[in-house]
């Protein structure tokens, strides 16, 4: 739904536009991040998982840049109604935009450790994994752009499907770690990147919670969660690792 | 609705940068220099010349009416004898004194006594021979002593020790007898001529001979008039006008009410003593010549004026205040008696004390209704008949003796300096209004 | 739909009603300046109108204590009633409805009489007072609690218009509060005040909303942001919404209102 008409004010409609393109740089650089470290972990390349690294201080750069903007406008603006609710959004947004980078850049660093073991096979199941977390990275953030709260319901409904690229991706790694014992750490290390990308998925199911109270001021239902990991419990060990999802 | 582009703006572009500097426009601004000037000298020409004719005005004035207030005095030396008197000096000391001394013979004494001036006319003023009187009134005592007296002269010695006759000229031109002449000689050559303040002007009313003649009636009848004319018009016209503004409907008759007001602010002022002579003489047979026929038909006269002034004071009042008023539950008496009179006072003051000067110096009105008549009594009440300055004016101007000049020229100072002192209180009253809200 | 009433209350009890108005309208002449307009006011609660000028938020506020009458061309049908009773009706004295509806004006208009005075003056034509003692008593609450005793106890035979504008319009609200009314009407009150003389009007405001029902027409949706507790917003002569404030302020049901409240205004 778009608003057609715009602000009596020009400027304002322009400090808006400035916060929405921030964010929209934002979200393409996490998308960007996302894939590098994930080719990263997958060609086993050290170069270019520090490239990773490095460039997450142009996320943090932009989150400050979008935090300022947006106490700007509310100081200078008094923004009410929907435009209160798409700055503060797009406040929360660029903060959870800036924690998916940052487990971009940790799954950065583990692609590094794991690059100087030997391969293993479960890794297979990882770009698949990020490209579907990607794909909801963009699509939420032009929900987000568009006020289509349509696609941000969409993009919430799809976060069950990267729980269960999740669920499994532990299983058969809890199943490659019993047998093959040696592959212990670079395994655990792939269990944490399974975990962040599972962890980026919720965040952009929560940034369309975000639009969508943005666009028509309620809450979305709660959302359903189906990371059954926590009730999962291998046959021949005592605990099972849990999930920190409450 | 389209917005308002920014860019849509006449781009400055468009036109050639003014040049202010150019001969063109120099020779614009001192066209304009030059027209303001000639208005402004025009406006300075026009004052001047009002100015040189009010100038002239009361140069003339003053000139012939400052003697006025002046007159001569001669010495002469009486013997209040009982017997010239005719008076009985038991019985003036007796219980009935007072009566018993009204009743001696003064004029007999004063002619005795101006008779040892030794001079062919009189010199004394037919009317001296009451300062005997007041002299034996004031103090019996005088009675059998000699005292020596300051009497008015006649009014041909008055003028002549005023040097209102050119001496030089014939006996048949100059407008005064030799006889009278030497007599005023004789009399400066003696020093029994003095020229003192003339307060008979003040205290006297008319009189045949103009030595005598004062304002004091006149005075106190225009007084007289003129609060008989604020005391129906003020309250009348005052009510009349909180009516039509605060609660009278908005309709055609309120409108021709209105119109019709305006219009009787404009008659001729003769129209209301005609108006006067009909209604309040010959058809209440209401007492000619008195206060309160004058006052009433001055009062027809001057309520339009009072209506007027009203109602542009009560519209004055902001309406703030009657906002507040109505806002706190005041109700429309309240409201006007409270709010909106106190505040439109001194506006409705302005305007009846306008309205009061216009009346004071009325005559044509009043000299229909007959206040024209020759009265030599102030008068003692409203009824009782009377004169009022204007007239008086008026009929001294018409008198044939010589004396008269200087009172009428007097007469319209002291009225001038009444209607003055009204105006002054106006303006006064007008600029704390302005100061106040 | 041309109404919203006041359906969603936010926490608890809802407060006991005052003024109720059913399809008021307002002809001047023939021009129509409020059409068919019902709401609700409620008693120990702030209400706010809002909406840009001409809309007939200033007209409407004016009938709840009969003000109109006093426009010759102005003719008002509908329905209004103060705790049940028709103020319209011809039983009803309305000098004794402005005592019980004050009101407070845009341009302060204190009397131009001595402060004491001017929150006399009230008590004094109604009656309310039996003595001088109990005059004196009412003008110290009065001014006690709009907040202006401390500046006015010394200078109380000053005039009224001696003072400040803020203060001013202080003493106009004391002189309100003196009738000891049920509903303030307040038309724009702050608007030729400075923002700190703004602030300590909108610190009496709340502080009186305790005491009497307040309405207030404002300009600056802030201010009815901060100081009311139902707002309606007006346009064009019809209400277009009413609901809690905070709700107009964050979540508009009507497109018009949250156009106008962000700023778009075509």
């Amino acid at each position: 739904m778009r608003e057609p008409n715009a602000h009596t004010v020009k400027s304002f409609d322009d400090d808006i536009a400035l916060l929405r393109s921030i964010i929209s740089r934002m979200g393409g650089l996490c998308e960007a991040q996302i894939v590098g470290a994930v080719d990263a972990l997958v060609t086993r390349n050290m170069d270019a998982a520090a490239r990773v690294v490095a460039e997450d201080a142009r996320i943090d750069a932009l989150e400050a840049e979008a935090e300022a903007l947006a106490v700007k406008i509310i100081a200078l603006r008094a923004p009410l109604a929907n435009d209160l609710r798409e700055i503060v959004a797009a406040l929360k947004i660029a903060g959870v935009l800036e924690r998916i980078g940052d487990y971009a850049k940790n799954i950065a660093k583990r692609a590094s450790v794991v690059a100087q073991a030997p391969p293993i096979g479960p890794v297979i199941i990882v770009p698949e994994m990020a490209r579907v977390v990607v794909s909801m990275i963009r699509d939420v953030l032009d929900a987000f752009v568009d006020r289509d709260v349509d696609l941000a319901r969409a993009v919430c409904e799809r976060d069950r499907g990267v729980d269960d690229f999740y669920n499994s991706l532990f299983r058969s790694l809890l199943t490659f770690m019993m047998e093959n014992p040696h592959y212990i750490t670079p395994s655990t290390h792939l269990l944490f990147v399974a975990k962040n990308l599972e962890r980026i998925g919720d965040h952009a199911t929560s940034v369309g919670e975000m639009v969508h109270f943005a666009v028509t001021g309620e809450h979305l239902t709660d959302r359903p969660k189906s990371d059954d990991t926590s009730t999962y419990l291998n046959k021949s060990s005592d605990d099972a690792g849990f999930s920190d999802e409450p | 609705m389209t917005g308002f582009s920014p860019n849509a703006v006449l781009s400055p572009d468009d036109r050639e940068p003014t040049n202010w500097q150019s001969a063109r426009m120099r020779r614009r601004v001192e066209a304009r220099y030059r027209a303001e000037l000639f208005f402004k000298l025009a406006g300075l020409g026009a004052l001047l010349l009002a100015g040189a004719f009010l100038a002239f005005l009361l140069f003339t004035i003053v000139r012939d009416g400052a003697s006025g207030f002046r007159h001569s005095e001669v010495r002469i030396s009486v013997q209040f004898s009982p017997q010239l008197l005719g008076i009985d000096p038991v019985a003036a000391s007796g219980p009935d004194a007072a009566a018993v001394i009204r009743r001696g013979d003064y004029v007999g004494l004063m002619q005795a006594t101006t008779a040892q001036l030794g001079l062919p006319v009189d010199v004394v003023s037919e009317g001296a021979w009451l300062a005997l009187r007041r002299a034996v009134t004031d103090d019996p005592r005088v009675l059998g002593t000699t005292r020596t007296l300051w009497v008015p002269v006649t009014s041909s010695i008055d003028l002549l020790a005023k040097g209102k006759f050119d001496l030089a000229r014939p006996a048949i031109s100059r407008g005064i007898s030799d006889r009278d002449v030497a007599a005023w000689r004789s009399l400066e050559s003696r020093g029994l001529l003095r020229m003192r303040f003339n307060s008979l002007f003040m205290t006297e009313a008319d009189s045949t001979a103009p030595e005598l003649a004062g304002i004091a009636g006149a005075a106190l009848g225009s007084l007289l008039t003129v609060l008989v004319a604020l005391g129906l018009a003020f309250p009348i016209g005052v009510m009349a006008a909180v009516y039509l503004e605060e609660f009278a409907p908005r309709n055609r008759w309120t409108d021709m009410i209105e119109v019709s007001i305006n219009n009787l602010a404009a008659v001729p002022s003769i129209i209301f003593g005609l108006l006067g002579l009909a209604v309040f003489l010959n058809f209440f047979n209401m007492p000619r010549s008195a206060p309160v026929v004058g006052g009433a038909t001055l009062a027809l006269m001057t309520m339009p004026v009072i209506v007027i002034a009203a109602r542009l004071a009560i519209k004055a009042v902001p309406p703030s205040i009657r906002d507040a008023g109505l806002g706190i539950g005041a109700s429309p008496i309240q409201l006007v008696f409270h709010h909106i009179l106190p505040i439109a006072l001194p506006g409705i003051m302005t305007g009846s004390i306008i309205g009061t000067a216009r009346a004071l110096g009325e005559t044509a009105p009043l000299l229909l209704i007959g206040m024209r008549a020759f009265v030599t009594d102030v008068p003692q009440g409203f009824a009782s008949p009377a004169t009022v300055l204007p007239v008086q004016i008026f009929l001294w101007s018409d008198d044939v003796q010589r004396g008269f000049v200087e009172k009428t020229s007097a007469a319209i100072i002291v009225l001038l300096v009444v209607l003055l002192l009204l105006n002054s209180v106006a303006i006064y009253l007008r600029n704390r209004y302005e100061r106040q809200l | 739909m041309t109404e919203v009433s006041a359906n969603r209350p936010e926490m608890g009890v809802a407060a006991p009603l005052k003024i109720s108005a059913r399809n008021v309208s307002v002809f001047y002449g023939a021009k129509q300046a409020l059409k068919n307009v019902s709401l609700d006011v409620s008693s120990e609660q702030v209400t706010a109108f809002i909406g840009p000028s001409g809309c007939g938020k200033s007209t409407f506020l004016r009938c709840f204590n009969r003000m109109n009458d006093t426009i010759d061309t102005a003719r008002v049908t509908g329905e209004i009633r103060l705790d049940g009773r028709d103020i319209n009706s011809p039983d009803m004295d309305v000098v004794q409805l402005r005592a019980r509806v004050g009101m407070v004006f845009q341009k302060p208009n204190p009397f131009p009489k001595s402060i004491y005075e001017n929150i006399a003056y009230g008590p004094r034509i109604h009656g309310l007072a039996r003595g001088k003692v109990e005059l004196d008593e009412i003008v110290e609450n009065a001014l006690r609690r709009a907040g202006l005793w401390d500046e006015a106890k010394d200078r109380l035979g000053e005039s009224g218009t001696a003072l400040s504008g803020g203060q001013q319009q202080r003493l106009c609200i004391a002189r309100a509060i003196a009738v000891d009314p049920e509903v303030i009407l307040m038309d724009e009150p702050c608007s030729a005040l400075d923002p700190i003389a703004t602030a300590k009007i909108e610190e009496l405001i709340d502080d009186l909303r305790g005491r009497y029902a307040i309405v207030i027409v404002t300009h600056n949706m802030q201010q009815a942001a901060r100081v009311s507790q139902k707002t309606a917003f007006f346009h064009l002569g019809s209400m277009v919404e009413y609901g809690d404030t905070s709700m107009i302020f964050t979540n508009p049901v009507q497109r018009r209102t949250k156009d106008y409240i962000t700023g778009r205004y075509g």
